[in-house]
């Protein structure tokens, strides 16, 4: 336990007539900048254990970037020439520390092979994932919380048995053979009424940008959202065990507002974590589901770098993405803060 | 047995019963609760019919597993039928039959009517809602009143029930809250709509001596200034001695004595009460006396003893007791207006056809059902 917690034994008095307030607030205060520095030094060497891991493996890599980059008619004199261009005759820690300085300045440095900014092709790729991403996240919560919940309240029951059936199907289905079922289905074979491919941009057209993201994300969010009703179904159950629901319905509260106002908050905790991982993984790209519908997100544009050895498109992306799921799971952190009041005092 | 000064848990004067009004206020008539499980058939309530007056105390005692909470739950109605669980009887209170009641109906006499208070404070309280909303929640529910005078309401009642600071109090969160606050948090709510009946399920079990006394003299006075009445729901004999009009013994899911609470004490006639008795160590007297255990474990509610469900435990036991179960009887009147004493034994504590079966198997060194019987053992 912490000094800020103010309770003593029952009855007595808390200490000083003043109250502990300001003591107290103090107190909280320099546990919470503890809790972002400490957040923050963690940041820090996430992003430089993976930055410089990737820079590492892209080196490994069997294959020479400057004859990739150089064409394969080019001739051995060509190729040293690019080498020199690309600086990548200089060491492998010099090139990391000079892009880690660049970086720092805010020059994330230019493709090999289009000359394009880094900065400039990941400001056209992440906003297409980050959509996909969050689209995605919210339908399979918007499907999955309900069900679970009314799964939970009514188990082994006709809705519990339909979603779990259908859930462990759409869940076994491997996504490549989800998206084509759905294209089939709707952009195809039966119908046309959204497009199978390609990607318009919201501020282009809305409406065209929220059809053509339907689809990619139905093929996303099925096997989250099996999951997550099983989780919350589960976490639910057993909360719905506990004396603090039986006091609830002894009071009278409708089984609605049990499971809504008692129930799912405290049973919410793992459903939240997976979520988060999943959105951060999500951000990262989906190659098979980007691929697929021809949608021009992260995940195409890091396999692409990969096979073209640029390396600096590559570690751009790869440090948005480690950017991103550490802030994504301070997020979650901060959340669990909001939902879950015992939490509060350990910070 | 007077209850010495020293013992937090009993008090000397036992409390008068109220004046016998007309029709009581719950009448249980023949409650059953059986339970369908793959070992088979639990008979966790067993036939058992009692009735509370308006502003009456009725305890209810038992060892674990004797089927008093599940008894009590069925009384409200937490316990339905269906899924394996199966019901019989009729609980009537106010003059409904609340067996017969929806879901809807039942859920507006439940916090409004009818509270109910739960042994273990540190789970029974919800850990993520403020105390002020788990206290508001069920008179915003059950009274016409705006949110602010819900929330004056929440203070007043957390100061009632003796509670420092409410004002701070009802912005806190369960776990800042020590177990004796939290069950004074649960008695705020159940109160929170003046219920006519208090169903108050083991209310201090979980909490340590001293503040059980807190908290059962909180009760008792709450109790006796609102003039609802309480259903007392404990294992333990000495807390409801000063603090109840009535004790039903429960044992097997059934009751096997009953009778007001001063002639209870007095004259035990069901050998398992006066087991219940003996096994509380005495206050007063030498210490380091060996204590009175009931031998044996309680009955498995799958297969119930054939005859008394006590006589495998019973040092008394007798043939007929292992065959034949006996009914619940009256005591013999000692007055005109002699107060309701039931009891179910062959061999009623006190009598002489019991002096001969003491007698008997102190001889033979163990009961009907081989229980093992020592002198020592029987001496009362």
């Amino acid at each position: 336990m912490t000094d800020t917690m103010p309770v003593g034994s029952t009855g007595a008095p808390p200490a000083g007539p003043a109250g502990p307030a300001g003591p107290r607030r103090a107190g909280k205060r320099r546990h919470t900048s503890r809790y972002v520095r400490a957040r923050l030094t963690h940041l820090l060497l996430v992003l430089l254990a993976v930055t410089f891991l990737s820079f590492v493996v892209v080196d490994l890599l069997p294959g020479d970037a400057a004859v990739v980059v150089a064409g394969e008619n080019a001739t051995p004199e060509q190729v040293q020439e690019v080498r020199e261009t690309l600086q990548l005759d200089r060491p492998l820690l010099i090139r990391y520390v000079d892009w880690l300085g660049g970086v720092l300045t805010g020059d994330l440095g230019s493709s090999f092979r289009t000359g394009q900014p880094v900065l400039e092709a990941l400001g056209e790729r992440i906003p297409v994932s980050l959509q996909l991403a969050v689209v995605a996240q919210l339908l399979a919560l918007v499907i999955a919380v309900p069900l679970a919940v009314y799964s939970a309240y009514r188990p082994g029951r006709l809705v519990d048995r339909t979603t779990m059936t259908l859930g462990f199907a759409g869940a076994a289905m491997p996504q490549f053979v989800l998206g084509m079922v759905l294209i089939v289905v709707f952009a195809g074979g039966f119908s046309s009424v959204l497009p199978a491919t390609g990607y318009t941009s919201f501020f282009d057209d809305p409406l065209a940008n929220l059809r053509s993201i339907i689809l990619p994300c139905v093929t996303l969010m099925v096997a989250e959202a099996a999951v997550y009703r099983q989780l919350l179904r589960s976490d639910m159950i057993s909360t719905l065990q506990e004396d603090f629901i039986l006091m609830a319905r002894s009071k009278g509260l409708r089984p609605r507002a049990i499971l809504l106002r008692h129930a799912l908050r405290p049973s919410s905790f793992s459903l939240i974590t997976l979520s988060g991982v999943n959105l951060g993984r999500l951000i990262g790209g989906t190659v098979i589901v980007e691929t697929l519908f021809a949608i021009p997100g992260l995940g195409q544009l890091i396999v692409q770098a990969v096979f073209n050895r640029d390396y600096l498109i590559l570690q751009g992306a790869l440090l948005f993405v480690a950017v991103a799921y550490v802030a994504i799971n301070m997020l979650i952190d901060l959340l669990y803060l909001v939902l879950d009041p015992r939490v509060r005092r350990d910070v | 047995m007077t209850a010495a000064a020293d013992d937090p848990l009993a008090l000397p004067d036992p409390v008068e019963p109220p004046a016998a009004p007309g029709e009581p206020l719950l009448v249980a008539d023949d409650v059953t609760v059986r339970f369908h499980t793959r070992n088979g058939v639990v008979h966790a309530v067993d036939g058992v019919s009692l009735d509370l007056r308006e502003g009456e105390v009725l305890a209810v005692v038992g060892e674990s597993g004797s089927g008093k909470t599940v008894f009590t739950r069925r009384l409200m109605g937490l316990v339905t039928g269906g899924r394996g669980t199966e019901v019989g009887g009729s609980v009537r209170f106010a003059g409904t039959d609340l067996t017969t009641l929806s879901a809807a109906r039942l859920s507006r006499i439940w916090g409004a009517e009818i509270a109910l208070i739960l042994q273990d404070p540190m789970t029974s309280l919800n850990p993520v809602k403020r105390i002020g909303a788990q206290i508001t929640e069920s008179i915003l529910l059950h009274r016409k009143v705006s949110k602010t005078e819900a929330a004056k309401r929440a203070v007043e009642l957390l100061r009632s029930v003796g509670l420092s600071e409410p004002e701070r109090r009802v912005r806190q969160y369960p776990h800042e809250l020590s177990g004796g606050m939290r069950q004074r948090v649960t008695i705020a709510i159940a109160l929170a709509c003046d219920p006519r009946l208090l169903l108050a399920d083991e209310p201090t079990t979980a909490l340590d001596v001293t503040v059980q006394a807190q908290i059962l003299d909180l009760l008792a006075d709450l109790q006796a200034r609102s003039g609802m009445a309480m259903l007392l729901v404990t294992h333990d004999l000495r807390v409801v001695r000063s603090r109840s009009h009535r004790i039903a013994v429960m044992y097997a899911g059934r009751i096997v004595e009953t009778a007001p609470t001063s002639t209870l004490f007095a004259d035990p006639l069901m050998p398992y009460t006066e087991a219940l008795m003996n096994a509380v160590p005495p206050v007063t007297g030498p210490n380091h006396v060996r204590l009175q255990v009931i031998p044996g474990r309680p009955p498995d509610l799958i297969r119930p003893p054939a005859g008394c469900k006590f006589s495998p435990r019973c040092p008394y036991a007798q043939d007929r007791c292992l065959t034949e179960e006996p009914p619940l009887r009256d005591a013999e009147p000692s007055g005109p207006d002699a107060p309701v004493h039931r009891y179910r034994c062959w061999f009623p504590v006190g009598s002489p056809a019991w002096a001969e079966a003491k007698a008997r198997n102190i001889e033979r060194g163990s009961s009907a059902a081989g229980t093992p019987v020592t002198e020592e053992m029987v001496l009362t």
